[in-house]
This record gives structure tokens, sequence and C-alpha cells, in this order.
């Protein structure tokens, strides 16, 4: 709307149309009301979808409930019991350990290899553009897609790997038993894994690359600093918390990852590959155990805030030191 | 002829280094672009050719790529390769309805998060708040636990709410799980944009909101679609609360994809060719903001 209460003098009016206006508009949002108007609605959500139903769990691993059997009479409160079953439990400590054998190689290589990708695409070739992009689709598939199509590509008689590896490498007579041999499937698992997020770990390197001074390397030069030493200490530096926040971010997802394992395997062979958040899957609806497996959920959510709270210590950490 | 150039030597690489790179390069792209070879070529596939042994690699030189698939993702045509004659009589699949959906959902989602998200962040960003520590890990924390804990209690939440199978409800539960992601990241962004932007508007004479409408979001909305690539891909594939939430008029293609395959007889052409249409609206988004994805993914963790 114009705003016509401007004084009429010539000077000012002609100045206000170049660089601004005399008297500013909205002088009732105050900054106090507008930091209230922005903040709301994001924690307005985030209490209300995202707390609440956490609340709410937290109320139900308290108690012996089952969504199906217990549905007319409630929830009925049984204090520490599930934590208490689910803490003295040996099979709840294998499956942490068999998540750590995912999440550790899985993050792991995703660093290593999506940074020497990132090392690779950081310097200017024709179709960069066009090869960022491509590189990018695995992690823009649904991990539903993802999972079926590898394990399609995975059978072991008619899928296309075993044929490269069995009739055109000859590596093997009768290929690999991707996904029912109990050694194997948690590689396969992995494989699938890497194969999605490690352009994510890609394109987070090669942001941070792209973002150190050009001026650094060029008075390194001048010194004639070995390749080794500018990585060392003008790349590395510079974009290692940038890397850390990517890590944080795969840690966390991969540590809850449920679809590609569910749809991929199922947890099997055997339960080789029941990683946590399908042990839980299978205690929530298939036990139909809803309480125990609330307990489940609040014992990893201890477990990754801590890991959580770790990773972001060594980032502060390295922020300060820059 | 290196010691009397002044000018910097960085151009060393010799031979060997650039043909390690070329076949590094080369292997890396074989490694993630082969599935999504396959993925295309199986799509192209009639369905008794999907699973030959020894398979087809080649269009057109080892096998006659067909169309058939994609007519029937957005067809009736129910049994591919003996579908030549009825095709007179086919009406439209039900894909096109939850592609509508997707983008509905996905895309509604998407942009409201990254707005809203954006506004918190710049809040966290530019004004003193208590505990900002706490509340950004807090914020963060949102996203660590496990989705299917909470699946029960948003299930009842929404029973309550009579939010199931409704457009609102699907599409406020993603907005709540891209916000983390959105303010994490555009606080980081707006920790970089020098203070003194907007506090020059603001002695020009304009108020913090229009020197916010007018510096501000200018500035940051390469990094808010940098942002919103991520939002999109999350909301876009999300399989689990939307198949138990919205599972029949108001879902979304993920739940739909995983019914093609999930009764027995799995067709594989049908289900590459409704996954690679489903994938182009993102591949196409994320390649018109590709020059904004480095510069936006930096979380404020890079100092320049």
């Amino acid at each position: 709307m114009p705003d016509t209460t401007l004084p009429q003098e010539g000077a000012t009016v002609v100045q206000s149309a170049q660089s601004g206006r005399l008297r500013p508009r909205f002088v009732w949002l105050t900054d106090r009301r507008l930091a209230t108007i922005f903040l709301t609605p994001t924690m307005l959500l985030l209490l209300l979808i995202a707390i609440f139903p956490l609340i709410w769990s937290l109320y139900l691993s308290f108690t012996q409930y089952s969504v199906i059997q217990d549905a007319a009479t409630g929830p009925k409160w049984i204090g520490l019991r599930n934590y208490a079953q689910l803490l003295s439990d040996k099979n709840v400590w294998n499956r942490f350990a068999l998540t750590a054998t995912f999440v550790v190689p899985a993050v792991g290589i995703e660093l290593v290899l999506g940074f020497a990708l990132a090392m690779l695409l950081n310097r200017n070739f024709k179709g960069r553009g066009v090869l960022m992009t491509l590189m990018l689709i695995p992690m823009m598939l649904s991990p539903v897609v993802v999972a079926l199509f590898w394990y399609f590509m995975m059978r072991a008689d008619t899928g296309v790997l075993n044929y490269f590896i069995r009739d055109v490498l000859h590596l093997s007579e009768k290929g690999v038993f991707w996904l029912t041999d109990l050694r194997v499937a948690m590689w396969s698992v992995i494989l699938v894994d890497v194969w999605m997020w490690t352009p994510f770990m890609m394109l987070i390197s090669l942001a941070g690359l792209s973002a150190v001074p050009k001026y650094l390397y060029e008075a390194a030069d001048v010194d004639r600093a070995s390749a080794w030493f500018k990585f060392r200490h003008i790349t590395l530096p510079i974009i290692a918390p940038l890397i850390l926040i990517g890590v944080l971010f795969r840690t966390i997802d991969s540590y809850k990852l449920f679809d590609t394992v569910y749809v991929l395997t199922g947890g099997g062979p055997g339960r080789s590959t029941q990683v946590l958040s399908v042990y839980l899957y299978q205690l929530a609806f298939r036990e139909f155990d809803t309480g125990k497996g609330s307990a489940l959920g609040y014992i990893m959510l201890v477990g990754i805030i801590a890991l959580a709270n770790l990773l972001i210590r060594v980032l502060n950490g390295l922020r300060a030191e820059t | 002829m290196a010691t009397i150039a002044p000018v910097p030597i960085t151009r060393r690489h010799s031979i060997i280094g650039e043909v390690f790179f070329w076949i590094a390069l080369a292997v890396a792209f074989i490694f993630f672009m082969f599935p999504l070879y396959w993925l295309l070529m199986t799509s192209l596939k009639l369905r008794s050719e999907v699973t030959l042994l020894p398979p087809t690699l080649l269009p057109f030189v080892d096998f006659k790529p067909t169309l058939l698939n994609y007519l029937a993702v957005f067809t009736k045509v129910s049994e591919l390769g003996t579908v030549t004659e009825a095709k007179a009589n086919t009406s439209l699949s039900e894909f096109p309805l939850h592609l509508l959906n997707s983008v509905l959902i996905g895309g509604g989602a998407t942009v409201l998060a990254v707005i809203l998200g954006t506004l918190a962040a710049y809040t966290f960003s530019r004004y003193k708040i208590k505990a900002e520590a706490d509340l950004m890990f807090f914020i963060l924390s949102t996203r660590m636990l496990p989705p299917i804990v909470v699946l029960i209690p948003i299930f009842l939440m929404f029973t309550y709410a009579n939010l199931r199978e409704s457009y609102l409800g699907i599409t406020l539960l993603y907005i709540t799980t891209g916000l983390p992601f959105v303010v994490w990241m555009m606080k980081g962004f707006f920790d970089e944009i020098p203070r003194e932007y907007e506090e020059a508007a603001m002695t020009d004479g304009f108020s913090r909101i229009e020197a916010i409408w007018k510096i501000v979001l200018p500035e940051a909305l390469p990094a808010m679609l940098a942002t919103a690539v991520f939002v999109l891909i999350t909301a876009w594939n999300e399989f689990v609360f939307v198949q138990l939430l919205n599972p029949s008029h108001a879902t979304t293609v993920p739940p739909f994809l995983y019914a093609i395959i999930g009764y027995g007889q799995i067709e594989w052409g049908r289900m590459a060719a409704t996954s690679v249409v489903f994938l182009l609206p993102v591949v196409i988004f994320t390649f018109l903001v590709r020059n904004h994805l480095l510069r936006g993914v930096t979380f404020g963790a890079v100092r320049r």
C-alpha cells in the first residue's frame, strides 16, 4: 500500500525514492514481536508434532500396552519393568553391537569415498555440473526403490551383479549370495547405503573444498609447500567442521535406518541384519508390544544423543581452533 | 623453467596423475551410475526379458526397447506384453492421482518448511536468545528418535484430531520432519551474512521486516533453494508414515510403488518405469538449483 503520510519536502522524497524511505513502515513490528512471530510456528509445530508424540511414547514406555489387545483397557503402568527387561536382555545388546557394525563401516566408507570423489571433482572440466547432478541421483531415490532395485540386482541366480561376478569376470563359480549368506548380508546392506549416501558426503565435502580461499594455496605455492602440507594445514582445518556436520547427520540417519534394511533383507538371513530399528519394528508391529517398543526407542534415543553430543563437542572444539 | 616463473606453479599435473584422475573418476562413475542405467534399461524391457540370463545389456543391440511399461504406469494395462490388442479400452491408472498428491504434499511441505525454518533460523542468528545452544540441540534432537517409536502416538493423535487420510495432517508432519534440517542449515548461512547489511538498510529508514524482505531474503534465496532440495527429497520419498496414516486416496507414490511389487509376481519393468517417472521432478529441481547447492550446504561451518 502506498504511504501517503510522507512530508512533502522535495529533497527528502527524491532521497527516499533512491535509498529507502524516510519513515519506516511496520514500526509496530518491534524486534521482540518479530522474533516471537518468526519463532512461534516452528516451535509450535515441533512441540505438537515432534515433542508431544515423544512424551506420549515416553509414557507408553512405562506401561504394558498393546495397540491391538489392550485397545479397550488402555495402557497399564508397570514402571521401569520394560527398561529392566530390555537392558538385561543379551539380544538387545547384540543388536546394539550389530547396529554399530553397520553404522561405523557405512559412515566411514561414505566419508572417505565421498571426500575422495569431491577431491576429484574439485577442478574445472567440461561437464562437471552434469556429472555432479548425475552423481547425486542415488540419494534422490526413494529408499524403497533403492532397496527393491538392489534386491533385484543382488538376486543370487538371475541378478545382474552375480552375472558379472560369475560369467564375465569369473571371480567365483556360484556368484555371491548377497542377501542369503550370513557373513555377506550386512556388507550388502552397507554397500547399498554407501551407494545411496556417498553422494551426500561428496556434496558436503565439495562445498567445503570450494569455500577454501584460493589465495591461501597461492601463498603456499610461493613457499613451495608440498601437496600434503597444503592439504594438512590449509584444506583440512577449513573443511573439518563442515565434514563433521555431514558425519553427524549421516550417523544419526544410519543409526535409525529402517526402510532400506527392511525391504532389502527384512533383518535376515537369521538375524544377521536385524539392526535396532528393524528389531524395534518387530517388537512394536509384529509382536504388538507397544510399551516395550517405546522403551527400546528411548534407549536408542539416549544412545544417539550421547553420540551426537560427543560429535558436536568435537565440532565446537574445531570451530574454536580456527 | 619453473624456477624463474613468478606465476603459481599449481599446474603440475603429470601425465600419470592425469591418467589416474580419469581412471578413478570412471570407476566411481560406473559404480554410481550402473544401477541407475540398469533401472532405466529394466524400465524399457518386456516382462519376459527382465530376468533373462545372460542379461541383455544394450538397447537396440541386445534387446528391443519398449515403452509399454511407461504406458502401464499411466494407464490400466495390467499384463505386460499381452496387451497389444486391449490397448483400445484402457483408462488412466491411479498413478497420476498419487503423483499429484506427492506434488501437493511434498511440494507444499517443502515450501512451508523452508519458509518457517528460515524465519526461525534468522531469529536464532540475529537475536540474543536464552539457552540458544540448548534450543538448537533440542531442535536437532527431534530428528534423532527412530520414526517408528513415534509412529503409534502419531497414529493415535491423528486419529483423535481427525487428520488421517487428510492432506493437512501428513503435510504438517513432513514440515515438522524438515524443520530441524532447515533451521540448522539456514542458521549457519545467516551467521555468515554480516549484520551490517540489514543495519545499513535500517539506518536508511527501513524497518527490520522490510530490511529482511528486501535485503536478507534475496541474499539467502540460494541457500534456501539448496535446503529445499534436501527437504523435498525426504518428503517426496517418505514411506512409513504415509503408508500408515494415508493408505488410500490421499496417499503419495512410495506406498503405491511398494504395492506394485507387493503381490508375488513382481513386475520389475513397471516398477522401474514408475520409479523413473517419480524420480524426474526431483532431478529436474536439483538440476535447476545445482549452482546454489555448494554454497548452500556449508552450514556456516566454513569461514570465508
